[in-house]
């Protein structure tokens, strides 16, 4: 308890300190789920560096992945009267009461990589967020252009059964599948969003598909299943990214490291930088009054190994993937 | 004509058969096997090579349950002693990693023997500390990240091969040799289980139950350390997140379907690595089936219940009885 006065007491000066140093400059609360994976370490480094491109103040709150622990950060928030709050929320429901506060205290809420429940909408100002099912079909469209007219079986390592981000981003795919003919799903199973899972599945996909020799793609809706599925399929004897075309979703630095090597061809980007169009849409609104749109989609870029991907894994690296 | 009570074993025998045959049917190539670079490769390796971690585990928890104890925290000891392998493998020489591994292994074992055995708290609750904060230490360890590695030596660990069958096979082989001659070439086994039987009886009869407790989770946390290095080391890094995960349940089931009573006493090591490869075979047979994952866990739950159930004695006394109903009739 009274280390956790300690740090209100020092946000507080902290907060003090910032408003006395300059007027115009703009305190921002940010309630981060917590470190549940690479890909939050790394928004959370990039929501820091984007803050300080911008000069703005950013305050970020590691909920742990609890509700209640982000429930009582807002308040606090609010009770410290920060400039806009940004909130990565762990679940979708149970938010109407702390937002409901929020917007009397007349503080912007913007959400982070995650949206709520569609009551909550006259909550927040805005929600940024990646579209799943787009970044499927990107991955997909990638593959579409690249294989040509040639037929291909592909064989798809799906995240956790269950979990909204596999369901679309296979949906996603599964549009683009539909629409060329030449393109075949053989086999599709869960490699659970792990390096483990995702070699063990692809050792069975290898075995059932005639030694890999009729496969001619993989698709995994992320990149860590893939570096997984790489390497059995390196076991194998066969030679990834030629011998069978790969394309996965996230671009974590690892997957730049096997593109760069030629053993993977494609990755579609979740970008952990959710912070920047944030600010964004926080200071038009602050400084001209404009309205953002409810939804501001992030862009799904897609890397091949066109993109300089040693380069790019410098780049990411650092950011704590 | 009375039904023969099936001999210990049997039904464990029986089942691997099943539903290896059943495997054999929705992938006919199930048994084929050749050599890829010096190491053999087909669906019966990879049921044994991806069967070794739990295998590992189940050596560990066989004993501690014998002891009337449980082990929860085995998954998260797999994690730390991962995190710790993968973080030293690039800088240091492979016996170095794997007493490294190891000695955490152990560490994390004693930690839970103490508290089972000289503090007296309930084995799944004493075992349940570690398996929360685990996690939390093998993520400080890796700081949240998959720590990746490339030495080559640690990677032999988990891709490598021993006269054409994959290191981890050998190494788990190896344990299991081990294991066998340290409790059943010496009255220890005979004690673990008396231990479990009757702690208070044997307490009384001159057996160290305290020691006995304790050591058996040591071992546990080795085992659990090992299986941990050897994960790593198949995907050339440490993954705190999911390295292990809820693998504790899977080593127990294993132990359960070896026949071992989760109330302790009389158990058996080569039936719980028996379970272990029963659970990894029908892992196998669901991947190489082509059902949508969303049948994975059914599937799994009826085969589990039809071989649990082929053990219950209840069910041997009733087949008793109708074979005397027919009689009669």
């Amino acid at each position: 308890m009274t280390l956790k006065a300690l740090f209100a007491a020092s946000a507080t000066a902290a907060l003090l300190l910032a408003t006395s140093a300059s007027a115009a400059e703009l305190t921002v609360g940010f309630s981060q789920i917590g470190s549940e994976s690479g890909w939050r370490a790394a928004e959370t480094s990039v929501s820091k560096s984007e803050a300080s491109k911008r000069k703005i103040n950013l305050k970020i709150a590691d909920a742990q992945q609890k509700q209640e622990n982000q429930i009582k950060a807002i308040r606090s928030f609010i009770a410290q009267g920060v400039d806009a709050i940004f909130l990565a929320p762990v679940v979708a429901s149970g938010w109407d009461a702390v937002l409901k506060e929020a917007k009397e205290a007349k503080i912007p809420v913007v959400l982070l990589d995650r949206d709520i429940d569609p009551a909550g909408k006259d909550l927040y100002l805005t929600a940024v967020t990646s579209d799943s099912v787009h970044e499927g079909a990107v991955a997909g469209e990638w593959l579409a252009k690249t294989v040509g007219g040639k037929d291909c079986n592909v064989v798809e390592l799906q995240g956790t059964v269950g979990a909204s981000v596999a369901t679309n981003r296979k949906k996603g795919f599964d549009s683009v599948v539909a629409k060329n003919a030449n393109l075949k799903v053989v086999r599709s199973q869960t490699g659970e969003f792990t390096r483990a899972k995702g070699k063990e599945v692809m050792e069975s996909f290898i075995k059932a598909e005639n030694g890999g020799k009729s496969i001619c793609a993989v698709y995994a809706h992320n990149d860590d299943m893939m570096v997984g599925a790489i390497q059995a399929m390196k076991e194998a004897g066969l030679k990834p990214g030629k011998d069978i075309l790969t394309v996965s979703i996230d671009a974590v630095p690892d997957i730049f490291k096997a593109i760069a090597a030629g053993e993977a061809n494609a990755t579609v980007e979740l970008t952990p930088n959710m912070a920047g169009p944030a600010f964004d849409a926080i200071v038009a609104f602050k400084e001209k009054g404009t309205v953002p749109p409810k939804w501001i989609q992030t862009e799904s870029k897609l890397y091949t190994s066109a993109d300089e991907p040693m380069k790019v894994y410098d780049s990411k690296k650092g950011l704590g993937y | 004509m009375t039904l023969r009570i099936p001999r210990r074993g049997m039904a464990q025998a029986l089942a691997l058969i099943i539903i290896l045959m059943i495997d054999r049917l929705v992938s006919p190539q199930f048994f084929n096997l050749h050599l890829q670079d010096g190491r053999l490769f087909g669906s019966v390796i990879d049921v044994l090579n991806r069967g070794t971690p739990v295998a590992l585990l189940s050596l560990g928890m066989v004993l501690v349950i014998a002891t009337g104890g449980i082990d929860l925290s085995v998954g998260a000891v797999m994690a730390i002693a991962g995190a710790t392998a993968a973080s030293l493998a690039d800088t240091h020489s492979l016996p170095v990693v794997i007493a490294s591994a190891l000695a955490v292994g152990l560490a994390c074992g004693l930690w839970n023997g103490i508290l089972v055995a000289v503090l007296r708290i309930q084995p799944i609750v004493a075992t349940l500390i570690l398996m929360v904060a685990g996690r939390g230490i093998a993520q400080l360890i890796t700081e949240g990240r998959i720590v990746t590695f490339t030495s080559p030596d640690l990677v032999w660990m988990g891709n490598g091969a021993v006269l054409g069958l994959p290191t981890p096979v050998v190494i788990a082989l190896g344990m299991l040799l081990v294991t066998a001659a340290v409790v059943r070439g010496t009255a220890l086994g005979l004690l673990i289980e008396a231990t479990g039987g009757n702690a208070r009886a044997s307490e009384l009869s001159g057996v160290g139950t305290r020691a006995m407790i304790l050591s058996v989770y040591v071992w546990c946390g080795l085992c659990a350390a090992l299986a941990g290095v050897i994960a790593a080391a198949d995907i050339m890094g440490a993954d705190a997140n999911n390295a292990g995960l809820w693998l504790e349940l899977d080593a127990i089931l294993a132990v359960v379907i070896g026949g071992t009573s989760l109330f302790g006493g009389r158990f058996s090591l080569v039936l719980a690595v028996a379970g272990a490869l029963i659970i990894q075979a029908m892992n196998t047979g669901i991947l190489l089936s082509g059902y949508p994952p969303e049948l994975n866990l059914l599937v799994k739950a009826v085969v589990v219940l039809a071989v649990l159930l082929a053990q219950s004695p209840r069910l041997g006394d009733l087949s008793r009885f109708t074979a005397r109903w027919r009689r009669t009739k």
